[in-house]
């Protein structure tokens, strides 16, 4: 460390954390609440309750949790909720800002360099969010001869079309954004979007690079698509259903990876070609076409296709986890909330504390979500590893592994699967 | 570089300057536009193509034909060594290649040395071995990261670079300075080899040569790397001698061509060589045989620390501001990272040279790339491009 970041102290660093933290409550103090109660001395003040709102009384309702928690309970069990935070994009987005931090120091380690040191003082752990600041501060230019609305439209539609799939991955028992019965095919439906997208910004901006790179973008989806769907096959057979959601649910006793490994690995590496991933990163190989698709995208345009492409893999890993590793089940390892505090409240000195409402999440959705967490992360960790071991392959090779190789693949795994199923081993449902 | 017109563009749809309105020179003439060819200009300001432009016209994914075009580092350096005399040549003719600075000054500083009848101590012949086997992998290790990354490979770009350190430090306890030495002169080298060189040299040698061997299992054997470039831009035999390629690219054809081996300088004939050869005389050949080079450099420099007498002068004391005997020519050539390198030098009597000339094999390298191109896939372009150990900065000196 001396030798990198020859003038970091941990001391300093938490004076100078101490320092902002002092400053900011001096200013609140000496100049935001006498503004806030200033104001509050000129307008009328409402009655809740029979009570009029004073400030005081105003403050003391929202250090209160006994009128807090129900709140957050009721607004937790809505559909912008779940969109917003927790199955849905908030949490997508968080697991896929770790994803990016884990890869470029988890690559550093293999390659024996450093990674991302300095943003953050710890192990440049703030490294995304300046790169994400330098990323909207920067200038967006588009090249003159480009479709402007199309141009335009590509990223948004590209996060669009990520956060949609990204609703329909179960996350835990009864957590998922989207149920819908057909969620495999709503799947396959959200995956077709993306080679038009892609297509769309390439022939959109009207220049060489992204143009070769949109068509390699094209074959390399359109080709892959059809192993990835047939390998699901096998599963969809097994279980009898399409929901992603009773599919997990059936894998209570066995994952299915035990049964149909070859389908898992088929699924695995289309998987890989659908995110563009090393070695299948030709779309975007730099010393051919410089940046592929995304030449001329520029500033935040360039940053919303990064998130996109984040937020696919998070989904592509936790649809992986959910038909073949079991979804949320695994050993309870949750703590089950205390029920004496249920019963007698919190003895606090003088007062006895009863709350309503809690606990807010119950023992099995937080023991799922752990172990999505864990398994999703587990997969993400698989499909980040060949970056560093394989070069890139070539187009002729990706087709010939597609359109050959990985069909036939998926063909055995069907067959694997009907055998279970007319040997009596299993059946609808999961293990006879 | 003369264009070949594309297979499939007759002559006689080359329009003549008859419909334009445009004054065009005479003996130019504008070509028709075949509408499935597209024109791509890789470079100068592409990840993929180093200081020059290729124009590269491919229809779909195959390239039709490719016409490189560099000299967008020309410096002027065989111009500027007639303006300053013979030992303040030496920092500036290194400038070409500078990771491979001691071998691109090698040839010039052996011609100097039988212009101006100077007999070099045995030591510092030896001295000059080591250090010329250290650069050249210096050169190859950077040569190697580029050829990883260019294939999409972003580990064999870290670990190359990272090792190559090794030998820096080592170049850098020897001469003074990390890249550019200017070790050599005529007359022998600039300092003898600091205390306790050998036992330092043989240790991080070692690690070197451990390290390079695992090379092997991360890219070499890899069956993505060999099923891309395998069969790709194949030169054979008789086109690699024809071409006047020298080198990594020459022995990859299977032509047995090494000047440490054919025409030895210095101490060569003393040390036993051994020359790499490959028969395929693929893009994969062509990257594996610098590889082999690396170690066989290793051994080198084993062998030389081991036959160099332990004291000695390594310098002789010149005259200042020498000159050379009337009017004289003289041609050396090494053999350099890349291949045969070699200095013409015409001296007038003067403390000036009259003329300095390189002839350098990266660029007689590069004149195969159009052959090696036509017909190949865009995807293999960057390693067949690079695998013709091609620097860009030395062919426009």
């Amino acid at each position: 460390m001396s030798v990198i970041a020859p003038n970091f102290k941990l001391s300093k660093f938490i004076v100078a954390i101490l320092g902002d933290v002092f400053w900011i409550l001096l200013l609140v103090v000496l100049v935001g609440i006498p503004a806030i109660f200033i104001i509050l001395f000129y307008i009328p003040l409402p009655v809740i309750n029979g009570d009029l709102l004073t400030p005081f009384l105003a403050l003391s309702w929202l250090v209160n949790p006994t009128l807090t928690i129900p709140i957050v309970k009721a607004f937790m069990t809505t559909d912008i909720f779940r969109v917003m935070a927790f199955p849905g994009f908030g949490f997508a987005v968080l697991l896929a800002a770790s994803v990016i931090f884990i890869e470029r120091k988890m690559m550093a380690k293999l390659q024996l360099r450093v990674g991302p040191f300095y943003c953050g003082k710890v192990e440049g752990i703030l490294q995304l969010m300046g790169d994400g600041l330098k990323l909207i501060s920067k200038e967006i230019i588009i090249p003159a001869k480009a479709d402007k609305p199309l141009f335009w439209a590509a990223p948004v539609l590209f996060v669009a079309t990520a956060a949609a799939f990204v609703a329909l991955i179960p996350v835990a028992p009864g957590w998922v954004v989207a149920d819908v019965d057909l969620g495999l095919l709503a799947v396959f439906a959200v995956i077709g979007f993306f080679p038009i997208i892609t297509i769309l910004s390439a022939w959109s901006a009207n220049s060489k690079y992204p143009f070769i790179g949109g068509i390699r973008a094209l074959f390399q989806m359109v080709s892959f698509e059809i192993p990835l769907i047939l390998s699901l096959l096998g599963v969809v057979m097994v279980t009898g259903t399409l929901n992603l959601s009773e599919i997990a649910a059936s894998q209570s006793s066995f994952p299915w990876i035990i049964f149909l490994p070859i389908g898992a690995i088929v699924f695995f590496i289309t998987m890989l070609a659908e995110l563009e991933r090393i070695p299948f990163d030709l779309p975007e190989a730099e010393s051919e076409i410089v940046a592929g698709w995304l030449t001329e995208l520029s500033g935040m345009m360039y940053g919303l296709v990064q998130l996109g492409t984040y937020l696919k893999l998070y989904a592509f890993a936790g649809l992986f986890t959910v038909l073949f590793l079991a979804g949320w089940h695994g050993p309870m390892v949750i703590p089950p909330f205390p029920s004496e505090l249920l019963a007698n409240g919190l003895e606090m000195g003088p007062i006895t504390l009863t709350i309503d409402g809690f606990p807010l999440f119950t023992q099995e959705m937080l023991n799922g979500t752990l172990w999505f967490v864990i398994k999703t992360m587990a997969v993400i960790f698989f499909i980040i590893l060949p970056r560093g071991v394989f070069p890139r392959v070539r187009v002729d090779m990706l087709l010939n592994l597609g359109w050959t190789k990985l069909i036939g693949l998926c063909f055995v795994n069907i067959f694997i699967a009907l055998g279970l199923i007319y040997a009596g081993v299993l059946g609808p449902g999961g293990l006879q | 570089m003369a264009t070949e017109l594309p297979s499939n563009i007759k002559s006689s749809d080359v329009l003549t300057d008859q419909t334009s309105s445009k004054w065009l020179p005479p003996g130019l003439a504008l070509q028709k536009v075949d509408e499935r060819i597209m024109t791509l200009n890789v470079g100068p300001q592409h990840p993929g193509s180093g200081h020059m432009r290729l124009i590269v016209q491919i229809d779909g994914d195959y390239i039709v034909a490719c016409d490189p075009d560099p000299g967008y580092v020309h410096r002027g350096e065989e111009k500027m060594a007639e303006y300053r005399n013979y030992i303040t040549n030496i920092p500036h003719l290194e400038r070409p290649v500078i990771h491979d600075s001691c071998n691109v000054l090698y040839p010039y500083v052996l011609g100097v040395e039988e212009l101006l009848g100077i007999e070099v101590p045995e030591r510092a012949k030896y001295v000059r071995v080591i250090a010329s086997e250290l650069n050249r992998c210096i050169y190859i290790m950077y040569w190697l990261a580029i050829y990883g990354i260019f294939l999409g490979h972003s580990t064999m770009f870290m670990w190359p670079a990272g090792d190559r350190e090794l030998l820096i430090d080592l170049m850098e306890k020897m001469t003074g300075a990390r890249v550019t030495h200017a070790h050599f002169v005529p007359g022998g080298v600039r300092n003898d080899l600091p205390p306790n060189f050998e036992e330092v040299c043989l240790r991080q040698v070692a690690y070197f040569e451990k390290r390079i061997k695992e090379y092997a299992a991360v890219f070499y054997d890899n069956p993505i790397l060999i099923a891309r470039t395998q069969d790709t831009g194949v030169l054979s035999r008789q086109d690699a001698i024809r071409l006047g390629t020298t080198g990594s690219v020459l022995r990859a054809s299977g032509v047995d061509y090494d000047l440490r081996q054919k025409e030895p300088y210095d101490v060569y004939e003393e040390l036993d060589i051994h020359s790499n050869v490959m028969k395929e005389g693929d893009s994969y050949a062509r990257s594996k045989i610098p590889w082999l080079d690396m170690m066989e450099s290793c051994n080198i420099i084993r062998q030389a620390l081991q036959k160099m007498p332990k004291s000695g002068s390594v310098r002789v004391k010149l005259k200042p501001n020498p000159k050379g005997k009337g009017l004289n020519t003289v041609y050396k050539r090494v053999e350099s990272g890349r291949g045969s390198l070699g200095c013409y030098i015409v001296s007038d009597g003067k403390p000036e040279p009259y003329r300095v000339k390189l002839s350098v094999p990266s660029f007689r390298n590069l004149i195969a790339l159009p052959y090696l191109l036509k017909g190949e896939k865009l995807g293999n372009m960057p390693s067949v491009y690079w695998s013709l150990n091609y620097w860009p900065v030395e062919a426009d000196r």
